[in-house]
């Protein structure tokens, strides 16, 4: 037990070591909870997308993506474009969306390709790849704009007509497009969606000569019905107009969910074992049996949890947070899309190439077009976010905001826990708090200790290479003792840093 | 046949092609602009004999088998602190120095910085030699990061350390070392003005190529030494060189320390021809424009010669010092030379690493 105890420690090391870092830096920096964790809430919602989006090269075996700086560049020349042209509110949001993914894409596909030729050097050559990207980044804003394609818009170009302004407005164009978007709005289209989905379904099947499961599809349309027609209740109208959700709502909510999908989960178990018979151990064998004492303590948590919120310290952060409803959506639709995409042939063959390149190619796998694939996505994702990114901030620094994308991306993901060849979303959203928490507080940290704001982000630059490059010499540094089945303990990469 | 070009091409390497043709074109350019060439061609050799030796470090990281050294920050962040500490103990104005000579205490001074810097480097190099050899395979990532991360870690302390000199800190009570530190008051251009002699408007800066090729030549002589020659076998076939009874590992620590220490000395050659040492980000992608330089020279992540380094360097510097003021041609106050620079030095990184088959790459 005490064993087992001790590799748990041992395993999370770099996650136990961050949390230290982060409550230390906290209470340094003298600031109140009420301060930091609204701050917090709007960093999670900007930056978590874009380290969701590094999940699956890892699982691919391409390391830590340094190319999703490539994905921000895309985004930020959508952007540009979109803003040049006019668009504004969710509608612009949405076109550069629509017009980032396919630049995006092609970006992917030439950086899987240069992948291809430098198998076992991905991560520094996507290091120097996002520098090059840099110089023709620069090429295209500074010049190309204004001095080969003519743009005419003096509040975007500089003033001799070449080159893009430092910076760019976005409060009237695209500003909070995503997080201002009203829950109502957002019950409403998912409400349609399903609808589309059941009755594309029903038809696939229809057309295909499948056995379609009537039951089901109304039941699932009746639900969708029922809680669409919630919404034209007043009070619940009311409490949906608005679009950002307090925290202790969603707290609620969330334990309010947590209980209701427990007890589906129990009448579900119990109506399957009433029909069972011979069906039951086909069933069983696909659904996990129902898990008493799991529910219980999910249960108990939920209730524990609830319970929180009534301490008055809480309550007090707890009231003044908002939450941007669509903006989390989003964050959770990928962490789901990663998981589900993990399901799938596609993500299955990811992790096999990641494991083993000849393994996969002898499996009869196309190493390198999963490979590209997986370099697509994730290029596609990281421009997503950085737009998201954006939408959120409200100014576009032309030149600067994407150059510190993969860089704190990386080091975030790391923080989590998350090594070269292991990355779950858990770690990633983990990771995001922890970092951004040092992030914030830094500064203010070392205000307090040294007199001087700028030793606080120093450190905290510091923190983010420093936690890189002991990922990196871990990583190196495990394979060959993998190979000679030593325990050297592998974290003198930090002492020899610090020399 | 048909392309009388194709042979060359192979030879040398479609990008060296491009680059040496792109230094030609720029030098006509140059040439059509009515600019002063010679003025021009002196800039070149001033930046050739500053940078070379920071180039030079590739040597013997690349022929000990550990790569291209990302990391030469390691040595760098020594070579700077012996700088600091030379500013700092006043050498170049030691009255008694001073009195033989002015230009004698510029190279006390000078010197001294780099016995400083070197001593401090091969503690530095040996550490990180250590931390090499147990990542072996995935060098280049590691040396890139924890460059990055010394860098951020001395930033820090330039903020920290105990240095009082008014030259260091800055004026009005500030906390901390100041970003560019003038070396007018020391060392600065000691080695360039010594000996050095114009023909027309070609300025010739003689002690700073003699220090220059004197370093080359040291380096030169080391690798044609027996550990030299058994370095660069550990280095192209590591299991060749176990069997031959070569002690692999000790030679990798011998050729990361003496990069380290080429950085050390580089950093200071540079800073004194400049005329200001850079603390804080100044120096976080010089690895980076190290590695172009002997990149365009003709070096692979394998392979690496000093003739490498002296094209390499020449070459890349060259159109570094041609560029400016041609693009300013083009399009004034414009930074298309610091875009081109971006390009160029990346672009033959990453050519170098899709020509590097295998790499670290362990199946």
């Amino acid at each position: 037990m005490n064993k087992k105890l001790r590799d748990v420690l041992f395993q999370n090391k770099v996650v136990i070591l961050f949390i230290f870092l982060c409550v230390g830096a906290t209470i340094a920096s003298k600031q109140p909870l009420t301060f930091v964790i609204p701050e917090l809430f709007t960093r999670i919602a900007r930056n978590s997308f874009i380290v969701l989006a590094l999940i699956i090269p890892v699982i691919a075996g391409m390391g830590l993506n340094f190319g999703i700086v490539i994905g921000a560049m895309a985004a930020q020349i959508a952007i540009f474009l979109t803003t040049y042209w006019g668009f504004t509110g969710i509608g612009g949001f949405m076109a550069t969306v629509a017009l980032a993914t396919p630049i995006s894409i092609f970006f992917g596909f030439l950086v899987g390709k240069l992948f291809n030729q430098m198998k076992g050097n991905e991560m520094i050559g996507g290091l120097v790849l996002g520098y090059f990207a840099e110089g023709i980044y620069q090429l295209i804003f500074l010049f190309i704009f204004g001095g080969v394609i003519a743009l005419n818009n003096p509040t975007l170009m500089i003033a001799t007509g070449v080159g893009v302004k430092n910076t760019i407005d976005l409060k009237d164009t695209v500003k909070y497009a995503l997080d201002t978007v009203p829950m109502l709005t957002i019950i409403e289209i998912g409400f349609y969606l399903v609808l589309i989905g059941l009755v594309c379904s029903t038809i696939f099947k229809l057309a295909k000569k499948q056995t379609v499961d009537w039951k089901k599809t109304i039941l699932s349309a009746a639900a969708a019905l029922v809680v669409y027609g919630l919404t034209y209740i007043g009070p619940v109208e009311q409490f949906l107009a608005k679009d950002r959700l307090m925290l202790l709502s969603a707290i609620e909510l969330g334990c309010l969910a947590t209980v209701i999908w427990q007890a589906l989960k129990f009448v579900r178990s119990k109506l399957s074992a009433g029909n069972a018979g011979a069906l039951d151990a086909a069933v069983g064998a696909v659904r996990k049996p129902f898990n008493g004492k799991r529910a219980l303590v999910n249960l108990g948590l939920a209730a524990v949890i609830y319970g929180l919120t009534y301490v008055p310290a809480l309550y007090k952060v707890l009231i003044v947070v908002q939450l941007p409803v669509m903006t989390y959506l989003c964050i959770g639709a990928l962490c789901c899309f990663n998981n589900i995409l993990m399901k799938t042939r596609l993500g299955q063959n990811m992790r096999t190439v990641g494991q083993s390149r000849t393994v996969a190619n002898a499996a009869g796998i196309n190493v390198d077009k999963t490979r590209i694939i997986a370099m697509i996505f994730s290029t596609v994702l990281a421009s997503w976010g950085q737009l998201i990114f954006l939408q959120n901030v409200g100014t576009l620094s032309t030149y600067g905001a994407h150059t510190q994308v993969g860089q704190f991306a990386i080091a975030a993901l790391l923080v989590g826990g998350a090594s070269v060849q292991k990355a779950t979303n858990k770690q990633a959203l983990l990771g995001i708090v922890l970092f951004h928490t040092l992030f914030i507080v830094s500064p203010l940290a070392g205000k307090e200790l040294f007199g001087d704001p700028v030793i606080g982000e120093y450190f905290r630059v510091f923190v983010s290479y420093g936690v890189i490059a002991m990922a990196l010499a871990m990583h190196a540094w495990k394979r060959p003792v993998k190979e000679k089945v030593e325990t050297e303990k592998p974290d003198d990469g930090k002492k020899v840093e610090a020399a | 046949m048909r392309n009388p070009l194709k042979p060359l091409v192979d030879k040398f390497g479609l990008p060296r092609v491009i680059i040496v043709s792109f230094f030609l074109l720029l030098v006509v350019a140059a040439g059509g602009f009515q600019m002063n060439l010679m003025q021009l061609l002196s800039d070149c050799v001033r930046r050739w004999g500053m940078f070379g030796i920071l180039a030079l470090a590739m040597v013997p990281a690349v022929q000990c088998g550990i790569g291209l050294n990302f990391g030469i920050s390691m040595g760098i962040v020594g070579g700077l602190l012996g700088g600091l500490i030379v500013i700092q103990l006043n050498v170049a104005q030691n009255p008694s120095l001073v009195a033989i000579s002015p230009l004698l205490a510029a190279w006390v001074a000078v010197l001294l910085a780099i016995l400083i810097g070197v001593v401090l480097a091969i503690g530095i190099g040996y550490l990180y030699g250590q931390l090499l050899n147990r990542v072996k395979g995935s060098e280049m990532t590691v040396t890139t990061y924890v460059g990055f991360s010394i860098i951020a870690f001395m930033n820090i302390l330039w903020m920290l350390l105990p240095f009082s000199n008014g030259e260091l800190i800055w004026p009005n009570a500030g906390k901390g070392l100041r970003n560019t530190i003038s070396l007018a008051a020391s060392f600065s251009g000691v080695m360039n003005n010594t000996l050095a002699f114009k023909i027309g408007a070609l300025t010739v800066p003689t002690g700073l190529l003699l220090f220059f090729f004197l370093i080359c030549f040291l380096i030169w002589l080391f690798m044609r030494s027996k550990t030299g020659i058994a370095m660069s076998a550990a280095g192209a076939n590591p299991m060749f060189a176990k069997a031959a009874g070569i002690n692999v590992n000790k030679m990798r620590l011998i050729g990361t320390t003496l990069s380290t220490v080429l950085a050390a000395v580089g950093i200071l050659v540079y800073a004194q021809g400049f005329g200001f040492m850079q603390l804080y980000n100044g120096p976080m992608m010089m690895g980076f424009t190290s590695v172009a330089a002997v990149l365009i020279g003709g070096a692979s992540p394998k392979r690496a010669s000093i003739t490498h380094v002296l094209i390499g360097t020449f070459l890349f510097q060259g159109i570094l010092a041609l560029g400016l003021p041609v693009a300013n041609q083009f399009i004034p106050e414009s930074n298309l030379s610091e875009v081109m620079r971006l390009i160029i030095s990346n672009g033959i990184i990453i050519y170098a690493l899709t020509q590097a088959k295998g790499g670290d790459s362990r199946e």
